[in-house]
């Protein structure tokens, strides 16, 4: 470790323990403490295993989304990601069983079994989701029984997450509970034959700001159809004909590759890793997909966009390498497969990336971003509040790439911030994403607002 | 959205579906940021106070910290004593605040960790205090939560000593309000000349201003020191009952200081009662400037009347912002259509149903506890010109085509408001403009060709 652990405002510092999920790229060889849960004490930025399960469900359209919890847990989770539809808008709207004391002693199952009743008759959706929070697990409703009954009364499929937080403050536990209820909700129901196509399934995308409609655009050019994406702007009917796809094209390792290799297992379907952040990711994506198809056509069409796009978009981008050219940006994002996007893009605007962090990256992964990064840059898990402070002035990062409350810090620190999280409203995929992050970061680290930091009224610099 | 609407009959008797609540430990969270050097704890898993922090964070657009107990699945079988008697240690080593303000979360209640003892039996350096509020969020609400935590600041802190009498200073327990309000509190309460303590304050805290250098612990919040003499001031006033009341009774109770239960002063009454009530206990003389801005609402009342009299509206919110907005509606000559509140108790919908009532409106629905869900159905039933509340209100103002003006907590898709204040006169200024802005833009925007003016 080369930094002491002061702070450069005084008073808080990092907390001795987590010097392992420190290090710095090229000083030290040792291996980055990761997974771990966090200290007691800590200000940490992770979330946990219900919220999790919540971003993974939550985009499918014309479900119900109903927690199962107090009304907390479903009030901080009403309708924040960015995630559009094309249709319904079910999914945006808020279910809770707002439990109170007298379910909390005597259980809540029948006051669960009752909301259900009330939702499917009400609304008739094709699916419940059932999320558990931590109360639910502590004490103790079976909520996969209760489930089970409501489905067998509706005909319906209710299903249960089981993504109470305590378990671990982990979100990647949570992404693993949401992939579970996947599983369940597209297993064909016995003697049903779910036709076979050509299409593929796009697993890992969320359609924030309309990224999977792009993405689309670009196969249905090439020659390729989706049948669905795991879940962004998904309808229960659309994923359960996801066994007859003949392709899963995966983005984003962290909450999918679970269900890839599953929906390899059960139903044969192979799958690809994508990633469509940045334009030289896009296109590398784009052929890998249209090799696995391997007809000609497909080949030359994807080819021609690619170079289409590529002439459109390299001049747009150059201008904004010309502004961005050596300045310094750190990366703080949920997990390690967007952190390697980001950098590939920072590098791409000609700027040094001096730090990336991650809540839930596994060791593998911090080797990856480690070898992509030049010698001196940092590299920690789950950090606190202080340890990014420190690292941004330290370090003079001139833009930071995070979530909603990394924004607020790096602003208060006169950082530009561009938000490349669950929640961002602008789509950053495929090449006019591209063109959209460099105008992003163009934006927040040249706007004019930074000069008025350094003037005052009061005669002294500030 | 309007299909969230379903067809034909409709009931809604049990949960929530587009709850216009949240839960208690946020609510304590918030009141403890309104002390200075304090570092606000929550006891329980990371998932909670991940979401509380984020919560504020979106509403105020400023750094939230606080830390957590960070219960895992042991925790839930051998309760949550180690988790904070070390967190309680962790925190005083590194991040050095003067208090901890604990407040409890649903999981560290079901398992029924017993604070008080594990809070005695913890490492407190020399100089340096921990407090508690307990905040089950499956009782009440965030108002339930900040009142509990305002009320443990008493319980914990405030001591009387015969000897340091304050006989012209004034404790104010600001409600759960923006820092702009409780700074509009403070100019108020300054310019009548009378000595005051407020706490919880997060002015100085929440709006406090970029200077590139960040302090983990911002400039304002009420001392411990003072939160502790606040034990020997004249008289609290108490603004809003459902958030301030709790630790006005407690102070009254513990240090004999008498206490006064107003409501946020919001609109013209509430504002003035605020300041007849300081004029009356501490002889204070009305300066000339609340006298001119007393004229100036007025002044703006009248001109501005005929635009939004006899409009209808539905306000929702949080108990004590709601009801003296309604009153001010009421002073407006608006019709108070639908009055709902996420937080239970009866007593709210007695004292918005008299206070309609008394204006001779028959027609309206007021209800505690009711979620948006319900507000939507009735104006599906018959329609209102404006919506009153916080952001969770954007979805019937798009499905049902009526403008929102926002106003409350939280506020989630807008900026600057939590630096202007809806308290006080310069509160009523505001308000007037935005709501008949809200109306004459639409007006302009629905009107035909030829109904479309220059001048309104
Ligand atoms: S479990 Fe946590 S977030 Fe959910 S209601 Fe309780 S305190 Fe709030
Ligand atoms: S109670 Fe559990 S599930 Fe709910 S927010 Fe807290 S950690 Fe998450």
């Amino acid at each position: 470790m080369e930094h002491d652990c002061s702070l450069a405002s005084g008073g808080t510092g990092c907390i001795s323990e987590r010097q392992n999920s420190i290090i710095t790229t090229g000083k030290n060889k040792s291996r980055i403490h990761c997974a771990d849960d966090s200290l007691a004490g800590a200000v940490s930025q992770r979330a946990c295993v219900f919220c999790g399960a919540r971003v993974v469900l939550n985009p499918i359209t014309d479900a119900i989304h109903l927690v199962h919890g107090p009304i907390g847990c479903a009030t901080y989770t009403w309708d924040i990601r960015g995630s559009l539809s094309s249709d319904s808008e079910m999914y945006r709207h808020s279910f809770s069983t707002d439990l109170k004391e007298k379910d909390v002693v005597f259980g809540g199952e029948p006051k669960l079994a009752a909301c259900i009743d009330e939702v499917i008759s009400k609304y008739h959706p094709p699916a419940v989701f059932v999320y558990s929070t931590c109360v639910v697990g502590m004490i103790g409703d079976d909520i996969i029984a209760v489930c089970k009954d409501a489905s067998e009364r509706h005909g319906i499929d209710i299903i249960p997450v089981e993504s109470s937080g305590f378990l671990s403050g982990n979100k990647i536990v949570g992404y693993r509970a949401a992939a579970e209820a996947l599983m369940k909700l597209i297993r064909p129901k016995p003697g049903e034959v779910i036709e076979k196509t050509r299409k593929l399934n796009f697993l890992g995308e969320y359609n924030l700001g309309g990224e999977k409609w792009l993405i689309e655009r670009y196969l249905n050019e090439i020659g390729i159809e989706v049948n669905v994406a795991f879940t962004g702007d998904s309808t229960v009917a659309a994923l359960k004909r996801a066994p007859g796809s003949c392709l899963n094209i995966v983005q984003c390792t962290g909450s999918m590759h679970w269900v890839a290799t599953n929906l390899e297992k059960e139903y044969g379907i192979p799958y690809l890793d994508v990633n469509f952040f940045g334009a030289e990711n896009t296109a590398d994506s784009l052929r890998r997909i249209a090799a696995f198809y391997g007809d000609p056509e497909i080949i030359r069409r994807a080819e021609s966009l690619i170079e289409r796009e590529m002439n459109r978009i390299t001049p747009i981008i150059a201008r904004y390498r010309k502004k961005l050219t050596g300045k310094r940006t750190a990366i703080y994002v949920g997990g390690a497969f967007k952190a390697v996007a980001l950098i590939r893009q920072m590098k791409d605007l000609g700027m040094e990336v001096v730090v990336t962090g991650t809540q839930t990256g596994k060791q593998e992964e911090y080797d990856t971003i480690s070898g992509l990064l030049s010698e001196g840059a940092i590299v920690v898990d789950d950090a606190n509040p202080a340890e990014i402070e420190r690292f941004l002035l330290d370090l003079k990062v001139d833009v930071m790439a995070g979530g909603v409350k990394e924004r607020v810090l790096a602003y208060k620190l006169g950082i530009g911030f561009v938000d490349h999280n669950h929640e961002r409203k602008e789509c950053l995929a495929g090449f006019d994403g591209a063109v959209t992050f460099a105008r992003e970061v163009y934006i927040t680290t040249c706007s004019p607002v930074w000069k008025h930091l350094k003037a005052s009224i009061g005669g002294e610099e500030l | 959205m309007l299909e969230c609407m379903p067809e034909g009959e409709v009931v809604h008797t049990v949960g929530k579906i587009n709850p216009t609540k949240t839960c208690q430990p946020i609510g304590a969270m918030y009141a403890a940021l309104g002390i200075h050097r304090c570092l606000p704890h929550s006891h329980g898993s990371q998932g909670c106070c991940a979401y509380h922090r984020m919560h504020l964070t979106r509403h105020f657009r400023d750094p939230v910290l606080a830390s957590t107990s960070s219960f895992t699945e042991g925790a839930s079988v051998f309760g949550g004593a180690a988790n904070l008697k070390t967190a309680i240690k962790n925190v005083f080593e590194i991040y050095k605040p003067d208090i901890i303000a604990v407040h409890t979360t649903c999981l560290s209640e079901t398992i029924g960790d017993d604070l008080p003892t594990i809070i005695k039996q913890s490492e407190v350096p020399e100089g340096k205090v921990v407090i508690h509020a307990n905040t089950p969020s499956y009782q009440g609400s965030h108002i339930t939560g900040f009142s509990n935590m305002v009320k443990a600041m008493v319980t914990y802190l405030a001591e009387r000593d015969e000897e340091a009498l304050r006989r012209k200073r004034v404790n104010i327990i600001p409600g759960f309000v923006n820092p702009s309000d409780m700074r509009e509190i403070k100019r108020i309460t300054a310019s009548l000349g009378v000595d005051m303590t407020m706490f919880p304050d997060t002015t100085n805290v929440l709006d406090s201003p970029l200077t590139a250098k960040y302090d983990m612990y911002p400039e304002g919040g009420a001392t411990v020191e003072q939160i502790r003499d606040s034990g020997n001031s004249r008289l609290t006033l108490a603004l809003g009952a459902w958030s301030s009341n709790a630790a006005g009774a407690a102070l009254m109770e513990k240090c004999g200081v008498p206490c006064v239960p107003l409501k946020v002063p919001i609109g013209l009454k509430a504002t003035d009662d605020l300041i007849m009530t300081m004029r009356e206990k501490f002889d204070a003389v009305v300066p000339e400037d609340l006298t001119l801005e007393r004229g100036q609402v007025v002044d703006t009342l009248i001109d501005t009347h005929f635009h939004y009299q006899g409009k209808k509206v539905a306000i929702f919110g949080d108990p004590d912002i709601v009801i003296p907005l309604t009153e001010f509606v009421l002073t407006m000559g608006m019709i108070p259509k639908y009055v709902i509140t996420g937080t239970p108790g009866k007593a709210f919908e007695e004292e918005v149903g008299a206070m309609i009532e008394a204006a001779g409106i028959e027609d309206y629905i007021v209800k505690a506890e009711g979620d948006l869900f319900e507000l939507h159905l009735w104006i599906k039933e018959e329609s209102v010109d404006l919506l009153l509340g916080t952001t969770y209100g954007k979805y019937i103002a798009r499905a049902e085509d009526i403008p929102l003006v926002r106003v409350g907590f939280p506020i989630l898709d807008r900026a600057v408001h939590p630096l202007m204040p809806i308290t006080g006169y310069r509160g009523c200024l505001r308000l007037i403009e935005m709501i008949s802005n809200a109306l004459l833009e639409r007006r302009d925007r629905d009107c035909l060709d030829e109904d479309y003016e220059l001048v309104l």
